[in-house]
């Protein structure tokens, strides 16, 4: 019953914010300033995920394979199209569902809790249009930029480990990575950082809009936030896999 | 003009208070007083729809609050000026943009117009050259001040206070008070102030209504007060000055 309280209360947020969409002037300082901490300051946790991402599936696909058998090569292959199609979005999403989701929902929590929510709405403002559109907007459109760097840091992390441990050249890892780099797999995953920055940015704006209970409850809905913004950025990528691969 | 007609309101199963009635005339100062946890707040954020009743009606100027579009509601808000218990201040931006903030998505004003309002209304709550601190770094007081200088900067027609003197010292109350009358008798304000501070009451209010057992269980002038037989309302008063 609380579930489905809850989903409609979602529902009802997002509604509301998709009919406010429209009054950019409310809203076009915050998203400047949104564009700035959701996309420019995960820029550097972004790259290293990437690099480290790619680094070890660099290393543990040269381990599981026999190069014997397949050319050096296919781990350039493999590397490419895994942090293409899956890694750089998902594993991205994960650490922005803690870095920009926890934000997120503890700012506006807080400003729940503290009435600050409360003193915009007294004053004739759309809260909703003020604090949750710009932060959602936001996410739609950062999180597709943050999935490039990942991929290009994820590829060349892999790159990087492959020749530092003498697994294979560059040239060869470029060439087994180009030779099964296909253009549909980068737009499958923008398409997919797209659903995760509004997946993850929507239910922690939610879960934050909502909050009370003091700092206790603050805590509560960051806590939320973050565990149903991993669920449903999984959940997600199984159902976008599902239907467009 | 307020007018508050058979307002009912639960948190659930819990009944916070039933068939409240009243009116506010402009330009008067009421006090709504009642024990902690009697509902007060919550009846002040009925005032402009921050709740929503199970019952009753609202009525603001002829519109009936409940009835309203969002966007009318949001037009009806701009009449009034709420200052939180807690200041409720945005603690993202300094204290003179924490003032500015109304005039600067409500108005048309230009920059320099904005600093000599915002200046002007730190002057008048004593906080005169303290517009560059973050609000972190003011006193509970100092917040309070603040949350009032932007509750009037749209110069609005009514102005909430949730408990404006709960937690300062007397020295800084006294202040709050003063401020509160200054208000209503140089901005033409109608006042409505939710306290449990009878010191308070006697300071700044015309009319009070008092809130217990989960209904409105005395309503009068200040002077009819103690006159009264209400029998938990003489007990809340006792309580008070044994207090003071």
């Amino acid at each position: 019953m609380e579930a489905i309280r809850q989903l409609g209360q979602y529902a009802t947020l997002l509604y509301h914010a998709l009919r406010s969409i429209l009054e950019f002037s409310t809203y076009r300082k915050n998203l400047f300033q949104e564009f700035v901490k959701i996309g420019y300051e995960s820029i550097p946790i972004i790259m290293l995920t990437g690099v480290f991402t790619g680094a070890v599936l660099t290393l543990q696909t040269a381990y599981q394979l026999d190069t014997d058998i397949y050319p050096a090569s296919i781990v350039g292959s493999i590397v490419g199209q895994s942090i293409i199609i899956e890694l750089a979005a998902v594993i991205g999403a994960l650490v922005l569902a803690g870095k920009v989701g926890a934000r997120i929902s503890t700012e506006l929590g807080t400003m729940r809790v503290s009435e600050q929510i409360d003193a915009l709405e007294s004053m004739g403002f759309n809260s909703v249009t003020f604090l949750v559109v710009p932060r959602v907007l936001s996410g739609i459109l950062m999180f597709p930029v943050l999935y490039v760097v990942a991929a290009v840091m994820g590829i060349s992390g892999g790159l990087l480990a492959g020749t530092l441990d003498g697994i294979l050249p560059a040239a060869e890892f470029m060439q087994g990575a180009r030779e099964f780099f296909f253009p549909e797999d980068v737009v499958f995953g923008v398409v997919k950082s797209f659903v995760f920055g509004f997946v993850i940015t929507s239910i922690s704006s939610f879960k934050g809009y909502y909050a009370s209970g003091g700092a206790e409850g603050v805590g509560n809905a960051t806590t939320q936030a973050t565990v149903l913004s991993c669920i449903y950025v999984l959940l997600s990528d199984f159902m976008l896999a599902a239907l467009l691969l | 003009m307020i007018e508050i007609q058979n307002l009912s309101k639960s948190f659930g199963k819990n009944l916070v208070w039933e068939n409240v009635s009243f009116t506010i005339s402009d330009g008067e100062t009421l006090a709504i007083i009642g024990k902690s946890g009697c509902g007060k707040s919550v009846l002040l954020k009925h005032l402009n729809a921050l709740l929503y009743p199970d019952e009753g009606e609202v009525v603001i100027d002829g519109h009936k609050l409940f009835e309203l579009s969002y966007a009318e509601l949001r037009k009806i808000r701009q009449k009034f000026g709420i200052l939180f218990q807690g200041g409720a201040l945005f603690d993202s931006i300094n204290t003179f943009e924490n003032v500015a903030f109304p005039l600067r998505y409500f108005t048309d004003l230009k920059e320099i117009e904005i600093r000599k309002k915002v200046e002007k209304a730190l002057e008048m709550v004593n906080l005169v050259g303290s517009g560059d601190k973050p609000t972190s770094a003011l006193s509970g007081g100092m917040r309070k001040r603040v949350g009032l200088a932007r509750a009037i900067i749209l110069e609005p027609e009514y102005v909430l206070y949730d408990e404006p003197t709960s937690g300062l010292d007397p020295q800084t109350s006294e202040e709050i008070n003063d401020l509160i009358v200054y208000m209503s008798e140089h901005l033409d304000i109608t006042s409505i102030v939710i306290t449990h501070d009878m010191h308070s009451v006697l300071q700044i209010a015309e009319k009070v209504a008092f809130l217990d057992q989960k209904k409105l269980s005395w309503y009068g002038a200040v002077e009819e007060m103690r006159s009264s037989t209400d029998s938990s309302l003489l007990d809340f008063i006792k309580a008070s000055e044994y207090q003071i």
